[in-house]
């Protein structure tokens, strides 16, 4: 296990654990935002599905609990990798001109995956908790669109949106360096990946903006 | 024309340096940034003060020992240079130019402008290299080479160790020297023998030298006075991920 150990703690083993864990998370964007197309199905519909999910629930908590761990790694990792980075370069520049070589997207992955946290930490204090256990016998399209926790209260639906747009600039670069962390993005596959890149930085955090949009400004008109 | 200096002067490694502002006149735009510091340090010679001290050698941009970071920039404001290449065409009358030493944990400035980067020679004992026999000089051509392949070590070897990756990176990683190694040795075949320990071990080494990690900026790739892609980096970790898990 000496090998193992060496390899976590090593600069590139860090960063591959960075890399899985942001795209096993990628990949719970598609299956959620899925579940959230349902509510344009209606309350029956939402209510339906919701339901469904439930008589799964061991399954859902299996699923849950490794979320969360995954979560956890991604986001621990990347506090030691920082702290690690903030020791390696103490003394900073007087004048740095960062913008002419890098993207704005890449130098700021920590401020915007904070900002998903604190997000992430109220959606599960809001959403998942009146999901789980205050959901007034299975209203949960009433919760979604509500005005307590759901989109009718402009505070949620406001955070909702900037931690989604945060999310496309995360993950505008945060993809595409999973798979250079990975060494395979100047291959055959690197097109591809560039594709697929939109798909995670572009189309799902829109899909996700359009719900409180569409269930909040346009629907609610709070 | 008149250029105004804002350069960090520091007397040894374990002073404290600030910065001292100097008016140069007389600058004309076919002077390499270089010779603007000489005519300075003349004038601060004749004056009886300390001059600045700053790293060059060949001042053809191929030894590697310059380095300064320059309104900003590693190795100033222009593309696949170094510093020693840059031309006070560069700049226009009248212009504030902060000339900063680079900035790493790993570079501890030793006086002035000038950094030790012998972190970078640790690395290179570390494996950076290939063991062979040595005896009589071989043939020519008797291990074949496809042409991409000399081409693609080629570009990797054109690292110079001028340090312009670390000065630029926002953790101050060095992945792309070490990327620069790695990539030209694995490419070749005779550097085939110690791949595997090569790559664990450069990278063992750069972390003990208190590097940062890569965050995939590319600021690196950018500021490259030999232009070495971010493609040796996908390389390196790939050969990083495979010495340690296969």
């Amino acid at each position: 296990m000496n090998w193992f150990f060496r390899f976590m703690n090593s600069s590139v083993g860090k960063k591959i654990i960075m890399a899985t864990t942001g795209l096993l998370l990628c990949s719970f964007l598609i299956i959620h935002l899925f579940g959230n197309l349902f509510l344009y199905g209606g309350p029956e519909l939402f209510n339906t599905y919701v339901e469904r999910l439930a008589s799964v629930k061991p399954l859902i908590r299996v699923i849950e609990v490794l979320l969360a761990l995954i979560f956890l790694f991604h986001i621990l990792n990347s506090l030691w990798l920082t702290l690690g980075n903030r020791k390696a370069n103490p003394v900073k520049y007087d004048v740095n001109r960062t913008r002419d070589n890098s993207s704005f997207f890449s130098r700021y992955m920590g401020i915007t995956g904070s900002i998903i946290f604190i997000f992430l930490a109220v959606h599960l204090s809001t959403f998942w908790y009146k999901f789980q256990i205050d959901h007034e016998g299975g209203q949960f399209y009433r919760i979604v669109t509500g005005n307590t926790v759901g989109f009718n209260n402009p505070y949620i639906t406001g955070l909702y949106i900037l931690a989604m747009i945060l999310l496309g600039f995360h993950l505008r670069h945060g993809f595409q360096s999973a798979f250079q962390t990975f060494g395979i993005r100047y291959n055959k596959y690197g097109k591809l990946i560039e594709a697929i890149a939109v798909l995670f930085w572009f189309a799902i955090p829109l899909g996700f903006v359009l719900i409180p949009i569409y269930f909040g400004l346009l629907k609610g008109g709070f | 024309m008149q250029v105004f200096l804002k350069v960090w002067r520091q007397a040894d490694a374990k002073s404290e340096g600030q910065f001292v502002t100097y008016t140069v006149e007389n600058v004309t735009e076919d002077m390499s940034f270089f010779e603007m510091l000489d005519m300075l340090n003349n004038q601060l010679v004749l004056k009886g003060e300390e001059p600045i001290a700053f790293d060059h050698d060949c001042r053809e941009g191929i030894c590697g020992t310059c380095g300064l970071f320059i309104n900003g920039r590693a190795h100033g404001p222009l593309r696949g240079i170094t510093t020693c290449q840059l031309h006070m065409r560069s700049f226009n009358d009248g212009d504030s130019i902060v000339v900063e030493p680079w900035r790493a944990e790993a570079f501890p400035v030793i006086k002035d402008l000038i950094v030790d980067r012998t972190a970078f020679d640790r690395i290179m004992s570390a494996g950076g290299y290939i063991s062979v026999n040595t005896g009589g000089v071989p043939d020519a051509n008797t291990i074949p080479v496809p042409k991409p392949k000399a081409d693609e070590a080629f570009d990797a070897a054109a690292c110079i160790g001028c340090g312009a990756c670390v000065a630029t990176c926002k953790n101050s990683s060095a992945m792309l020297f070490v990327a620069a190694k790695v990539s030209h040795l694995a490419l070749l075949p005779q550097g085939q023998v110690e791949r595997k320990q090569r790559a664990l071990n450069l990278i063992a080494a750069m972390d003990m030298e208190g590097f940062g990690a890569c965050t995939n900026t590319g600021a690196c790739e950018i500021e490259c006075p030999k232009e070495i892609s971010l493609v040796h980096i996908a390389r390196l970790n790939r050969e990083f991920l495979k010495a340690s898990l296969i």
